[in-house]
């Protein structure tokens, strides 16, 4: 199946006849179309727009059309769109999420880290290119394939592989692993196993957001929630349910599918009737935009634009990056079934080489300044695998702790006492 | 629907304990404590004064894990008369005053807001709080108890209706994997104060997928909640309660209870999530139901008074995590233990139930443990195959004549 650049999706509009006053806002569809600029001519059908909109403006989103097989264009719009400041900023988050993953690879093998581990090498630019341009308080859901995302967002790297070597000074404190990191100061909301279980917990984050922006009245409660997932994902029920439900009213999320072509030995093509992701947006009612997920600073632009709608109040977005993992879909994966001459490809096209490329380009960095930064992410790693393999393991006492929130959840024993108040329950020993 | 037992008038009132009668006796640490028109349930104070102690902080709803005693009179316990509702009124009753004390408590599910709720428990809210507050949600069940999930751990605290429970098996994924795991996957650092809720239980002909009881499936669930409510007074409480908890918490209603009318005090009450409720004291045999089977067993009480029997009957209402102590307490005075509920047997909560009391009264036992449960069929459309599939009052009175022999 080729994947045509050459199509164009048509709007579909609403029709006329107007709901209950009390319903929620109702927007019309955006299109996607396959041009080759961004931000082109709007390419939108005439669209209602409620009295209560606060923006009167929109800029519309239009697809980057990005081949598999063609070349990447580095230059056209993206190159005045970052400082130097920026530029270091952006190689050194895609550097800390490169050495980590291939440190993880090193201490799995050492047997300092067990069970499923899924590296994120490759896809470095979505990160990046996206949580960089978060606030604090925004929030993110990631997947198993969640080291970097947690990386990016701010969870500092001592904590990340202390929890993915099990102990108690892990960021879930040893429980949750490498495929449930989890952060409450960074805003971090998993981290989780099965695909597509994060989807709805994503939407509830933004839920939450607009909640507080329209129930409860809070000034500045403009957070938005970005939902990372592959395009396995895309072929499961909960996603398209909570495509639907964002954009019915509007919630402040933007969808960020990683196309990496394969779901562990899965090809995509093999399992999507339309391999199109993107072009599943404009069917619920929210722009869907492809971007070339190996190039970070195209992922920033498009990202810019969908975050910001998003904090608008404008609603969802559905972006799908075009991206592919050097290593396997797990460290069990013995990454048999891809063909080679994809896999070279996709190295020609990494992300952390192309930008490199692009700052000595355009003489925002030297060579000794990358080195440097190399150098300062290889100290913080080491001092985190160090932090972490002195970090003591959790004691049986914890294993209790956090089944519930209030322990009474664990009721009342045969002698009339609370049974969390039973001194086993602090030693970890009682029998729940 | 329409009401199938109507007002506590149907059960013999000098020797049950109606739920509406409570034992309010105040210690000086709860009242000083609590605005004059909240009423906080407690029961029997004079049992374990280590409850009592200062390890309680003295602002939270802790009561004494011990069932109420019977034999107080509503007249003489609360200053006002009361009223009379139905039972998802009270439920509607305990939520509205849930939602008005709190702004971050919010309802979501089908047809909830301008509908009103399929069995009414929500009419009026949605106008009342608005579309956001009382959320219609699209048919989704996986991703909208996702949703609640999700909203929860950022601040919220959400109620989710389940149309009919059986709906919540779609959002399996979410409740087990989500609901309960998430604050122990994430080291603590996230809450997940939701309540999920609706009406479960075989009805009347509603056929097999409408006729569920989903609190089997639940309840080896880590980090979950269960509790099931079976008149207007626990209801309401429990429903409150549920909110107020930290914790998730599934609450279970029965379709064939909803109307049910009852008097319910006019101040405010919260009840204890962790409690079992007596419901009728006794001497010869202790029954354990839950739900709509409380009334087949009061039924079948009547019957078996009538012929020189003295059950003790409790409503267990907990159903994850049990009451051990209210049912320990009873298994050492009665000796003997009949489990009456309307899962099935497989696995169900009589299953469950049977291995604690096993395991932790086994000494105190003079015959094995007798459940009852409903077939291990899918139930059957007919109204004859429906009636057989579930435990009815004769069964019961034939089950505690045998167990006492």
């Amino acid at each position: 199946m080729s994947l045509s650049a050459t199509k164009f999706v048509h709007p579909i509009t609403t029709p006329p006849t107007s709901r209950s006053s009390d319903k929620p806002l109702f927007s019309t569809f955006f299109g996607s179309n396959h041009t080759k600029l961004r931000f082109n001519k709007p390419i939108v059908a005439a669209q209602r727009r409620s009295s209560s909109a606060a923006s009167t403006s929109f800029s519309p989103v239009v697809a980057v059309s990005s081949d598999v097989v063609k070349e990447k264009k580095l230059k056209s719009a993206s190159n005045l769109l970052i400082t130097k400041e920026e530029g270091l900023v952006l190689y050194e988050d895609m550097i800390l999420g490169r050495f980590f993953e291939d440190m993880c690879a090193q201490m799995y093998y050492r047997g300092k880290m067990f069970g499923f581990v899924h590296l994120y090498n490759g896809q470095e630019a979505v990160s990046t290119g996206f949580i960089k341009l978060l606030k604090k308080e925004d929030y993110v859901v990631s997947t198993y394939r969640d080291h970097v995302h947690a990386l990016s967002k701010g969870v500092p790297a001592r904590e990340v592989m202390s929890e993915l070597f099990g102990k108690a000074t892990g960021c879930c404190r040893g429980q949750g692993g490498s495929m449930h990191m989890f952060s409450k100061e960074y805003n971090l909301l998993g981290g989780f196993a099965f695909i597509g279980e994060g989807i709805p917990v994503a939407t509830g984050a933004a839920f939450s957001s607009k909640y507080r922006r329209e129930v409860l009245k809070e000034p500045g409660a403009d957070e938005v929630t970005l939902a990372f997932f592959g395009d396995g994902t895309c072929n499961n029920g909960q996603f398209y349910e909570c495509l639907n439900m964002a954009a019915l009213w509007k919630l402040p999320i933007v969808f960020v599918v990683e196309n990496n072509l394969w779901a562990i030995g899965m090809s995509h093509l093999r399992a999507t009737s339309d391999p199109q992701i993107w072009k599943k947006g404009p069917a619920f009612g929210m722009p869907g935009v492809h971007v070339d997920g190996m190039d970070v600073l195209k992922v920033r632009e498009v990202a810019k634009e969908a975050i910001e709608r998003a904090r608008r109040g404008e609603g969802p977005t559905l972006v799908e990056c075009e991206t592919y993992r050097f290593r396997g879909h797990s460290l069990a994966d013995p990454d048999e079934l891809r063909d080679p001459a994809e896999k070279a490809h996709y190295a020609g096209r990494d992300p952390i080489t192309a930008f490199k490329k692009y700052l000595f380009d355009n003489k925002l960095a030297s060579e000794q300044e990358l080195k440097a930064i190399d150098k300062k992410i290889d100290e913080l790693l080491d001092d985190a695998v160090e932090f972490a393999d002195e970090s003591p393991l959790p004691p049986r006492s914890q294993l209790l702790e956090n089944v519930f929130a209030d322990p009474k959840g664990f009721g009342i024993g045969a002698d009339g006492k609370y049974r969390c108040e039973d001194p086993k329950f602090t030693q970890g020993t009682a029998h729940v | 629907m329409a009401a199938l037992f109507q007002a506590p008038t149907a059960f013999s009132s000098s020797n049950s304990l109606d739920s509406n009668k409570f034992n309010h006796s105040p210690s000086p640490r709860s009242l000083s404590e609590r605005k004059s028109s909240i009423l906080t349930v407690r029961s029997d104070a004079r049992s374990n004064p280590l409850l009592n102690s200062a390890a309680h902080k003295p602002h939270r709803f802790i009561t004494n894990a011990v069932a109420t005693k019977p034999d107080t009179s509503l007249a003489s316990t609360s200053s006002k008369p009361g009223h009379e509702l139905l039972l998802f009124e009270a439920l509607r009753e305990g939520l509205e005053e849930e939602m008005e004390r709190d702004p971050r408590v919010c309802v979501m599910g089908e047809d909830v807001g301008h509908y009103g709720g399929s069995y009414k428990v929500t009419k009026g809210l949605a106008t009342k709080f608005g579309d956001l507050r009382v959320l219609d949600t699209p048919i989704a069940e996986n991703s909208f108890t996702g949703m609640g999930i999700g909203a929860a751990m950022t601040g919220l605290r959400p109620i989710i209706e389940g149309m009919n429970m059986g709906f919540l098996l779609l959002a399996f994924n979410q409740i087990s994997n989500n609901c309960g795991m998430l604050h122990y996957t994430s080291g603590g650092q996230f809450k997940i104060p939701v309540v999920i809720r609706g009406p479960g239980g075989v009805g009347r002909q509603l056929g097999a997928e409408h006729s569920q009881r989903l609190e089997s499936y639940f309840q080896s669930i880590p980090g979950i909640q269960m509790v099931a409510c079976s008149t207007p007074y626990n209801a309401k409480g429990l429903m409150k309660a549920a909110i107020r908890s930290e914790n998730p918490v599934i609450l279970f209603e029965h379709v064939l209870l909803y109307n049910l009318k009852d008097r319910i005090p006019d101040e405010e009450y919260v009840l204890s999530l962790e409690e079992a409720e007596m419901v009728r004291p006794g001497e010869h045999v202790t029954i354990l139901t839950y739900s709509r089977m409380r009334y087949h067993v009061m039924q079948a009480a009547k019957t078996l008074v009538n012929k020189g029997y003295d059950p003790e009957v409790i409503d267990i209402r907990s159903l994850k995590p049990f009451d051990l102590h209210t049912i320990g307490k009873s298994v050492k005075k009665t000796h003997r233990v009949l489990i009456v509920e309307e899962c099935m047997r497989t696995g169900g909560i009589g299953a469950s139930l049977t291995a604690a009391i096993t395991e932790n009264f086994n000494d105190d036992l003079d015959a094995p443990i007798v459940c009852l449960s409903s077939q291990d069929v899918p139930t059957p459309y007919a109204g004859t195959l429906e009636e057989w599939t579930v435990v009815q009052p004769a069964q019961i009175v034939t089950a505690v004549e045998q167990l006492c022999q």
